[in-house]
Formats: C-alpha cells, sequence, structure tokens
C-alpha cells in the first residue's frame, strides 16, 4: 500500500507475493508428521518381508497347531500355541490384578475423594507407569518370587505368576488414570438425578457412572492388556525361558516378546530360519495388539453413550 | 391434631428400610478404595527400599567411574551411563524436532484429507505397538539394511558405503533414532494438547496485523504451547532411557569396556597370536610374552577374563583377546560425532539385565545399585513433567 497525495491506492491482490519461506516450513512440517505413517508402514514391511521368508520354510499350518516350539534344537519345531499360552497366562495374572485394583481406584478417586486427594494421588500414581520395566523384572524375581515361595511351597525361581503379578502392578495406572477420566466425564446432572432419588454415593457409582463411563473403562482395561502383552523384560527376566503349553501360573514359560529377546541376545546369524522365526513371533505379536486396538475401537463404538 | 402432625413428621423423617446397612457398604466402601491405592503407591516405597537394601551400599563414586568387570567388586557402570547419555542424546535430536513439527503440523496445518486422518491413525496406533516391535523394525531396517550397504546398495561409491557401514549396523545412531521413533507418538500428543490449548483469539489478533501463517504459529502460539510441549518431551525421553527391549534387539552389547568415543577397531582391541577362521588359536598350546600398554581387560580362550594393568608384562595364552580401555586423553586425541555415532554401546538398562541374569549375589547387588540410579533418574524426570503440568495449570487461565 502506498499513500499517494492522501489517497489510498487498491492493492493488486492478484500480483500476490508468493512467500516461499512459508511453503518451505510447511513442507517440512508436513514431512514430520508423514514420519508417523512411515514408522508404521516399516514396521509391517519388516514383519512380514521377513515371515514371509519363514513361512516359505515352515508351513503355517505347522505354526498355528503345533503344540511344540523347539527352534533351537536339532529337530526344530515351529508351533506358536506354546509361546501364546504364556503372554496369556501372564496377561491374564495382571489383569486379574490390575482391573479390581485399577477400578477401585479409578470409582474412589473419581467419586469419593476430594479434589486436592485425587490431584496429589493421580501423578504419584502414574510414577508406576514411568518406572522401567527391566526394574520390574529385577523386583519380580528377587523381591516378589521369594515372597511368593513362602506361600506356594515348591513355586519354582522362575514363574508366570510373579511375573505377571508385578506386571499388574504396572499397568494399575493405565486403567485407573484413564477410567478416573471417562467417569469425571459423566454429566453432574446423572449423579445429581441419582442422588435425589436417595441413592448412595457407592450406588450411583456402580448403577449410574460406570455404566454411562462403560465405553472409556472397557478402552482403559484393553490399552493395559495390550500394554501387558506387549511387555518384554518383566518376563525374560522372572518367567524363564523355556516355551512350553503354560497350564498353571506357577509354571514357567517362554511368552513372544521374551522368546524374541532371548533369540536376539544370543548370536543369530542373519538369514537363516531361527532368524527369520523371531519375526514370525513379532508377527503375530502385531496381530494381536492390532486386534485388541480393533476390539476397543469397535468397543468404545458400540457401547458409546452421547451427552 | 398434634398426635396426626406427630405422626406425619415421624413417617417424614423415618429411614427407608435397609438404609443404615446402604450407608455402612457407602463408607466402607472409601476403605476399599484406600487400600487399592496404598497397595499401588506401596509398590513404589517397595521398589525404592528393595533396590536400596539390596544395592545401596554399591553407589561409591568408584561405581560410576569403572568400567564392568568379571570380577563384581571391580565392576562399575561408567560405559553403561555415558552409553545412555549419547543414546538419549541422539534421541532427543531426532524426536524432538520431528515430533514437534508433526504436533504442529496436525493441529495448525493439517487440511482435513484422508493423508491427514492416515496420519492420526498411525499416530494413536503407534502409541500401542510394543517395544519390542519397534527393535525388530530397527534390526530390519538399521541393522541389516543401512547397516550392510555392500549388500544392497552396490549402485553406490564405495567410500559413500563405508560411512553408512560405520553409521548405522549395532551403532549409538540406530540406538537413538530407534527410541526416537518409539517416543514420538508421545511428544506429538503432548505437542497437539498443547498447541489445541491456546486460545483461537491469539491467532486472530496476530493474523489480523498481518502476520503470516507460520510467523502466527512461531511468535504468538509455541511460545504459549512451550511447557505442555517440555513436558511431553521429558515424560518421552524418561521412557527412553528406561527402554531395554528394543536396544537388545539391535544388538546393545553386555560387556563394553571402552567408552563409545574410541572403538575396538582403534588399536584398543589386540589378539594374541595366529588365529584360525573361527577365533581359535592356531597353536592353542603356545604363549606369548606381551607388555600391557593400557588398562583393560584380557579375555582368556576360554571366555574367562582377567583384569590387566598398564605396564605389567604377561604371558598370554594363544587365542586371549585383550580389550584396552581408552584414557580421557585417548577419547579426546579420537574424538568426533560420526566416531561416536558408529559406535557399538551399552546402556544402563542392559547392564543392569546383564548383571541380574547372572547367578553370583555380588552380581544381583550391582544390578540393584544400577537399577536404584536408573529408577530415580526417571522418577525425578517424571517429577518435574508433573510439577511442570501443574505450574502450567495454575499459572495460564485464559
Amino acid at each position: 500500500m502506498r499513500l499517494r497525495a492522501g489517497v489510498i491506492v487498491e492493492r493488486d491482490f492478484s500480483k500476490r507475493k508468493m512467500r516461499w519461506g512459508e511453503s518451505i516450513i510447511e513442507g517440512l512440517l508436513f514431512l514430520a508428521a508423514v514420519a508417523a505413517v512411515a514408522i508404521v508402514v516399516g514396521i509391517v514391511y519388516v514383519v512380514l518381508s521377513e515371515s514371509t521368508k519363514f513361512f516359505a520354510q515352515v508351513s503355517a499350518i505347522e505354526f498355528l497347531t503345533s503344540t511344540t516350539w523347539t527352534p533351537l534344537f536339532d529337530n526344530p519345531q515351529y508351533g506358536i500355541a506354546p509361546l501364546l499360552t504364556g503372554t496369556f497366562m501372564s496377561t491374564l495374572v495382571a489383569l486379574s490384578v490390575a482391573v479390581p485394583l485399577g477400578l477401585l481406584v479409578a470409582i474412589y478417586l473419581s467419586e469419593f475423594a476430594s479434589a486436592r486427594t485425587r490431584e496429589t494421588i493421580k501423578p504419584t500414581l502414574e510414577l508406576l507407569a514411568a518406572v522401567p520395566t527391566v526394574v520390574y523384572g529385577y523386583f519380580a524375581l528377587l523381591f516378589v518370587t521369594p515372597l511368593l515361595q513362602r506361600l506356594i511351597p515348591g513355586l519354582p525361581g522362575f514363574n508366570l505368576l510373579s511375573a505377571g503379578l508385578v506386571m499388574g502392578l504396572m499397568i494399575i495406572p493405565y486403567i485407573a488414570s484413564l477410567s478416573e477420566d471417562a467417569m469425571r466425564a459423566v454429566p453432574r446432572a446423572m449423579r445429581e438425578g441419582s442422588f435425589a432419588m436417595g441413592a448412595t454415593r457407592l450406588e450411583t457409582a456402580f448403577r449410574v457412572v460406570v455404566p454411562a463411563a462403560i465405553s472409556g473403562v472397557v478402552g482403559a482395561i484393553i490399552l493395559g492388556m495390550s500394554r501387558a502383552i506387549g511387555e518384554t523384560m518383566i518376563v525374560v527376566v522372572a518367567a524363564g525361558t523355556q516355551p512350553q503349553m503354560v497350564i498353571s501360573p506357577t509354571q514357567q514359560g517362554a511368552t513372544v516378546t521374551s522368546f524374541i529377546a532371548q533369540v536376539a541376545l544370543g548370536d543369530v546369524a542373519f538369514g537363516t530360519l531361527e532368524y527369520n522365526s523371531i519375526f514370525a513371533a513379532g508377527l503375530a505379536l502385531l496381530v494381536l495388539t492390532l486386534l485388541f486396538n480393533f476390539v476397543a475401537f469397535y468397543l468404545q463404538r458400540r457401547f458409546r453413550e452421547a451427552y | 391434631m398434634a398426635a396426626i402432625d406427630a405422626q406425619r413428621a415421624s413417617d417424614i423423617t423415618a429411614q427407608p428400610p435397609g438404609l443404615a446397612n446402604r450407608r455402612f457398604k457407602d463408607k466402607s466402601f472409601v476403605i476399599w478404595g484406600i487400600v487399592a491405592t496404598i497397595i499401588g503407591l506401596g509398590t513404589l516405597v517397595a521398589l525404592v527400599t528393595d533396590l536400596f537394601l539390596d544395592g545401596g551400599h554399591r553407589l561409591t563414586p568408584a561405581f560410576f567411574m569403572s568400567f564392568p568387570s568379571a570380577d563384581p567388586a571391580a565392576a562399575g557402570i561408567l560405559s553403561a551411563w555415558v552409553g545412555s547419555l549419547l543414546v538419549i542424546l541422539t534421541t532427543a535430536l531426532v524426536a524432538i524436532p520431528i515430533g514437534l513439527f508433526a504436533g504442529v503440523y496436525l493441529e495448525e496445518y493439517a487440511p482435513k484429507n484422508p493423508l491427514t486422518s492416515a496420519i492420526e491413525i498411525a499416530v494413536n496406533n503407534l502409541a500401542g505397538v510394543p517395544s519390542i516391535l519397534f527393535g525388530l523394525m530397527a534390526v530390519g531396517i538399521f541393522v541389516q539394511f543401512l547397516g550392510n550397504p555392500s549388500r544392497y546398495f552396490t549402485f553406490l561409491p564405495e567410500s559413500f558405503r563405508e560411512g553408512a557401514a560405520d553409521l548405522f549396523g549395532q551403532s549409538i545412531l540406530t540406538a537413538g533414532i530407534t527410541l526416537a521413533l518409539l517416543i514420538l507418538p508421545v511428544v506429538i500428543v503432548a505437542t497437539r494438547e498443547a498447541v489445541r490449548s491456546v486460545p483461537q483469539e491469539m491467532r486472530q489478533g496476530a493474523l489480523a496485523v498481518g502476520a503470516t501463517k507460520w510467523q502466527t504459529t512461531q511468535h504468538h502460539v509455541l511460545p504459549y504451547a512451550l511447557p505442555g510441549v517440555v513436558t511431553g518431551i521429558i515424560i518421552g525421553i524418561s521412557r527412553a532411557l528406561g527402554e531395554t527391549a528394543p536396544l537388545i534387539m539391535i544388538g546393545g552389547l553386555t560387556f563394553v569396556a571402552f567408552l563409545p568415543i574410541t572403538r575396538p577397531g582403534d588399536a584398543t582391541f589386540e589378539t594374541i597370536g595366529v588365529l584360525d577362521e573361527y577365533g581359535a588359536a592356531v597353536d592353542p598350546g603356545a604363549t606369548e610374552r606381551v607388555t600391557i600398554t593400557h588398562d583393560g581387560v584380557v579375555v582368556l580362550p576360554d571366555f574367562t577374563e582377567q583384569q590387566v594393568h598398564a605396564g605389567e608384562v604377561l604371558d598370554l595364552p594363544h587365542g586371549s583377546t585383550m580389550q584396552s580401555v581408552a584414557t580421557l586423553g585417548d577419547a579426546a586425541a579420537s574424538w568426533s560425532p560420526s566416531h561416536w555415532l558408529g559406535s557399538e554401546f551399552t546402556v544402563m538398562p542392559i547392564q543392569m539385565f546383564n548383571w541380574t541374569s547372572r547367578p553370583q549375589a555380588e552380581f544381583l547387588e550391582i544390578a540393584a545399585a544400577a537399577g536404584l540410579v536408573l529408577l530415580v533418574i526417571t522418577l525425578l524426570m517424571n517429577a518435574a513433567a508433573i510439577w511442570l503440568r501443574y505450574r502450567l495449570r495454575k499459572r495460564i487461565k485464559w
């Protein structure tokens, strides 16, 4: 704009200056965001392509139906079932600790505790999720297992029970914190309606608030579950490394993740069947995690209560 | 009349049947809630106490300044904490700009189109992918593919291939990038939330006086979003510091008696005698008189380790390997970024894991000591993040 004898000359917007700097910056920002997609593609590509080499030599039927996983033996067998039972058993133990405790904490903090108590306890509890998992592994092996051995005579030094229990403690904050968020998002008017009918806080919590927040609560539990399935170090340290069909938590057993880590700890030559087998196990893990993400997504849509 | 009134009043104040019981249940639930909370908080206390009782007495200055060793009394975490520091530095340099840029793009720039939804789905799903899968990806891409350029990139010039082989493979750069990718969702989500919380009026004000979109973002949105972004970065970095599984996948070593700033290849790694292709001595019975020039560790043919010191003259059997410990002078002389980025490494969690998996009680003590250091650092970082978030919520009221 120029002033000419006190008259403002109209600016010609059709000849707007092209701002190259702005475009370059926008391009850089875009590239950074696309990195997220690239990582997902990278993970899926590597796992799929290396597994393809594995399934060229081992039939998918053996992989899914055989109940023996002995890739390091002379006569190797590749049935994923023992690893899956190990993963499910430790996850089951973890959930049986974390779901009741996590929900109790969530209901207490959201419906009973004062704002001050909540603001103090919630972040402190979230520290549980920040502890390095290898430290949890040490704790499971050298603190929880000796404790359990006094209660359960004959419990082996490596067992899925103590690994699962400690994993449960680790995922309490995921379940408690996210469930509490969901419960607090339930409108106050719904609680007041319930109180006006004469219900106590506890009755309101279980019959009004939890049902209304169920989508968030289920989402929180499934997130905790997928943490437990993907957890590696606690089971590597405390649960043993011998793959077997697990029927009791007091047994030792390998999980999908602990098998992958165990092979990586040894010296595995690139391109061997053994090397490719960890990617096949990784594929099973990827499928499981995506499945649970999908189920959580579906449940949240199915049971969503909109206010 | 009076009698009827009294009757009515008693009706109104009469408790419904079972109210006392319901009230009791209501009150006693509070106890259950507190018990559950105490179990959670008690775990934290038990963790710290257990590690302190097991390993607290090993936390001496010498523990921080010694290399790992076959002798638990002399072993320390020097190579582990230096390794962790360098890996985390690399992680921060990769994750912070990418995470920040991606978060700003998604909040301020992204148009509504399928690509944007794909990015959002990717960010949300990445947060739930087990860390060991990041490790598998790193093995496939950084260790095997980029780390072996002579296998894949035969069309590139020799010097370029050597450069790539030096940097990637089982190196600090690979570890740093892998952890950066792992914590990227944390940084992106924190950035998005922080940017979103800056009120629209701030942007409109800047745009109205003629600022461009980037000027608005840079001068008027990011400064206010910064504390929130920093909170996310601290939490992400503390997670990277404690990660073990992906680094085991890419081959973090468990025994590193050199600082990552000098590599075994730089005349710090010597073998005694003539070896065959499997690394065994051609003449297994023979010994050789060697003058030791650096403090370090000799691995004998039966894989036992022996501490040696500069100036010693020893008869070592053929097949022994000598790992010299680089002095600070050596390190300073050979320092360059590409040098340490391409170096093999160990980190605190891997060192702790290695000691935890040994049967001798003395190693468990130093595992606890290393774990205590790791735990205290991560808890302090998270406490700092919580404090920052708390201050932020208190100070800024739009």
